[in-house]
C-alpha cells in the first residue's frame, strides 16, 4: 500500500515517525505552514519557519526515503495579529520555490476583518502564482466558517478545483460536496474525525475529491492514522484501487496541479507509482 | 537537532544528498557555453538580459530556473546541474553594484537548491570577500549539500581555524573529502591533530573512520616523521 499525507507538519515529529511512516508506505508528505502552538511576534520568525520547510525538512525527509514538499502562506490564527501581517509581503518570493505545491494554510480562525483580508489576499497570491489553495476551516463555529469560506472562494475567482476545504466532517462535508472544491479530512485520535467516521464518509460521498491526512503535529495526534484509515475502508469492503485513489492518487490528482510536484525520487525506485494519468505532465521533475 | 543526522540510516532519494562536488576552476564563460543550441537557452538568454536591464527580476529566475533549464548534469561541465549553471549565469548578469545585495538577498530567501548554487557560483564572481557570512551560514548547518558547496575554491577567504572545522565537519557528517578545495594544500599539524583525535574517539565508540579521512591523516602524519 502506498499513502500521501497531503497534510502533516513534520517540522514537529521525529525521525522516529518518519522512520515508521517509511515502513508503512507513507512516502510523500505536504506540510502545510500553519500555527507553532507559541504566538509568533514578527515576520522573521515565518521566514526562518519558510526557510525549514523548504530547506532542512525535505532533507532530513529524504534520509528516510519520504518525499516532502510544502505549501506556504500566514497562518489563519495568526492573520490577526499587526506584528505578523507584515510577512503578506514576503509571501511572493517563496510562492515561486520549487516545492511550494499551494498556498495555505489559509483561511479562517476566529472570522474577523483582519482574516477576511488576509484569506482574500492570499487567495489572489495562489491565482497570481499559478498555485492550489489549501484552506483550513475553524475548529469553532465551524459550519459558518465553512460557508463563509466557501463565498470567499467564489469571490476570489479562484478555480474551485484548485482549492481544498480541510478539516471537515458529518455536518460540514455536504456544503462543500456540491461546490467543486476537494474535501479534506484530518484524522485524529480523539478530536476532528477517526478512521470508521471516515469511512462512513466515505460511502456516503464516494472517493471523488476526498483528501485525508493525519495532519499530525506537536499536539496529540499519529502519522499512521491514514493507514488506520486505509485498513478500516479494506475491512468495510472497499477494494484497493479505492485505497490507493484516496490514498494516493487524489493528493497526487491536487498537488500536480502546482506542476510542482516532484516524485521522480519515488518513480525511479518504483516504476508503478507513474500514474499513466499523471505521466508526461505536471509531476515530472522539470516538467512546464 | 543537536546531532547530525547520520548520513548511515539511508541514503538520500536525490543524488544531491551526497554530492561528489569537484572543486574546479570552472569560468562563467565555459558554463555559458554550455547551453549553446540547447532547448532552455531561449529562456536563459531572457532573463539574463532581463537581470542585466532590471535586476531585480532576478529573484524571479532564480527561483523557477529549476523548473526552466531543468536539473540534470550539465554535459561537458563535470559536478555541475543545468539549474547550478543557469542561476550562476543570472548572478553573473547583475550589475556589479547590484551583486553583493542580490547575491545576500537570494542566499537568505532561498530554498536548499538556491542556496547550493550561490555557494557554487561565488568563486565565479567579483565580489570578494562580502559573501565570506554565506558561507558560514552553510557550514553552520547539517544539511550535506551546502556543506560541500561551501567548501569549494571561494572556501580560499575562510580564516584556517573556520577552514579546518569545516573539513572536520565534512568527515563527522560524511560529506566525502573531494568536496574540499586545496585539501592538502591547506591541512596542516593542527587539522591532523583533530583527525587524529576523532580516529580515538572513533575507535572507543567502534565505529569506523571514513577512509578518505583516515587517509588525509596518513599523509599529514607521515609528513611529519
Amino acid at each position: 500500500m502506498r499513502i500521501f499525507d497531503p497534510h502533516i507538519h513534520m517540522t514537529s515529529r521525529t525521525t522516529d515517525d518518519y522512520a515508521r511512516m517509511a515502513a508503512a508506505g507513507v512516502l510523500a508528505v505536504v506540510e502545510p505552514s500553519f500555527w507553532l502552538g507559541q504566538p509568533r511576534t514578527n515576520p522573521g520568525s515565518f521566514t526562518d519557519y519558510f526557510d525549514s520547510l523548504l530547506g532542512w525538512e525535505p532533507y532530513r525527509a529524504a534520509q528516510f526515503g519520504v518525499v516532502h514538499h510544502a505549501t506556504i502562506a500566514l497562518n489563519p490564527k495568526e492573520a490577526g495579529d499587526p506584528r505578523c501581517v507584515p510577512v503578506l509581503d514576503l509571501l511572493p518570493r517563496y510562492l515561486d520555490k520549487d516545492r511550494v505545491v499551494a498556498v495555505g494554510e489559509i483561511g479562517y480562525d476566529s472570522m474577523t476583518p483582519e482574516e477576511d483580508d488576509a484569506f482574500e489576499r492570499q487567495l489572489a497570491l495562489a491565482v497570481e502564482h499559478d498555485l492550489p489553495a489549501l484552506v483550513h476551516t475553524p475548529h469553532r463555529d465551524k459550519a459558518r466558517g465553512t460557508r463563509r469560506t466557501l463565498e470567499l472562494v467564489a469571490a476570489s475567482g479562484i478555480d474551485p478545483g484548485r482549492v481544498a476545504v480541510d478539516h471537515l466532517n458529518e455536518v460540514t462535508v455536504g456544503l462543500v460536496s456540491g461546490t467543486g472544491c476537494w474535501m479534506g479530512f484530518s484524522i485524529y485520535p480523539e478530536t476532528k474525525m477517526s478512521p470508521p467516521r471516515m469511512v462512513e464518509i466515505l460511502r456516503r460521498h464516494g472517493t471523488e475529491r476526498v483528501l485525508v491526512n493525519s495532519a499530525a503535529d506537536w499536539g496529540v495526534s499519529d502519522p499512521l492514522l491514514t493507514l488506520e484509515t486505509a485498513n478500516a475502508m479494506l475491512a468495510a469492503g472497499f477494494d484497493e484501487d479505492d485505497v490507493d485513489r484516496v490514498m494516493w492518487r487524489n493528493p497526487v490528482e491536487f498537488y500536480a496541479q502546482s506542476g510542482r510536484l516532484d516524485l521522480t525520487g519515488l518513480t525511479a525506485a518504483e516504476p508503478s507509482f507513474a500514474e499513466p494519468t499523471f505521466a508526461g505532465s505536471s509531476i515530472k521533475r522539470g516538467g512546464e | 537537532m543537536n546531532r547530525p543526522v547520520e548520513p548511515s540510516v539511508k541514503p538520500p532519494m536525490r543524488s544531491s544528498g551526497t554530492p561528489p562536488v569537484q572543486a574546479s576552476d570552472e569560468s562563467i564563460e565555459r558554463l555559458r557555453d554550455a547551453f549553446q543550441g540547447a532547448p532552455q537557452e531561449a529562456w536563459l538568454d531572457g532573463a539574463v538580459e532581463a537581470v542585466a536591464g532590471r535586476p531585480g527580476s532576478i529573484a524571479r529566475s532564480f527561483a523557477a530556473a529549476g523548473r526552466r533549464a531543468g536539473r540534470a548534469p550539465l554535459a561537458g561541465v563535470p559536478g555541475w546541474s543545468a539549474d547550478e549553471a543557469a542561476r550562476a549565469l543570472l548572478l553573473a548578469a547583475l550589475p556589479h553594484d547590484r551583486l553583493t545585495p542580490e547575491t545576500l538577498d537570494l542566499y537568505r530567501y532561498g530554498d536548499a537548491d538556491e542556496k547550493r548554487a550561490v555557494l557554487k557560483a561565488l568563486p565565479l564572481l567579483p565580489i570578494g570577500t562580502a559573501a565570506v557570512p554565506l558561507l558560514l551560514d552553510a557550514l553552520r548547518t547539517n544539511d550535506a549539500r551546502l556543506l560541500a558547496a561551501a567548501l569549494g575554491p571561494y572556501a580560499r577567504h575562510l580564516d584556517q581555524a573556520a577552514w579546518r572545522q569545516a573539513v572536520l565537519k565534512c568527515v563527522f557528517t560524511g560529506v566525502p573529502l573531494n568536496a574540499v578545495d586545496r585539501l592538502d594544500e591547506r591541512a596542516d599539524a593542527e587539522l591532523a591533530a583533530m583527525l587524529a583525535a576523532f580516529a580515538e574517539e572513533r575507535e572507543a565508540a567502534g565505529r569506523p573512520m571514513p577512509q578518505d579521512a583516515e587517509a588525509l591523516l596518513r599523509r599529514l602524519t607521515s609528513e611529519e616523521t
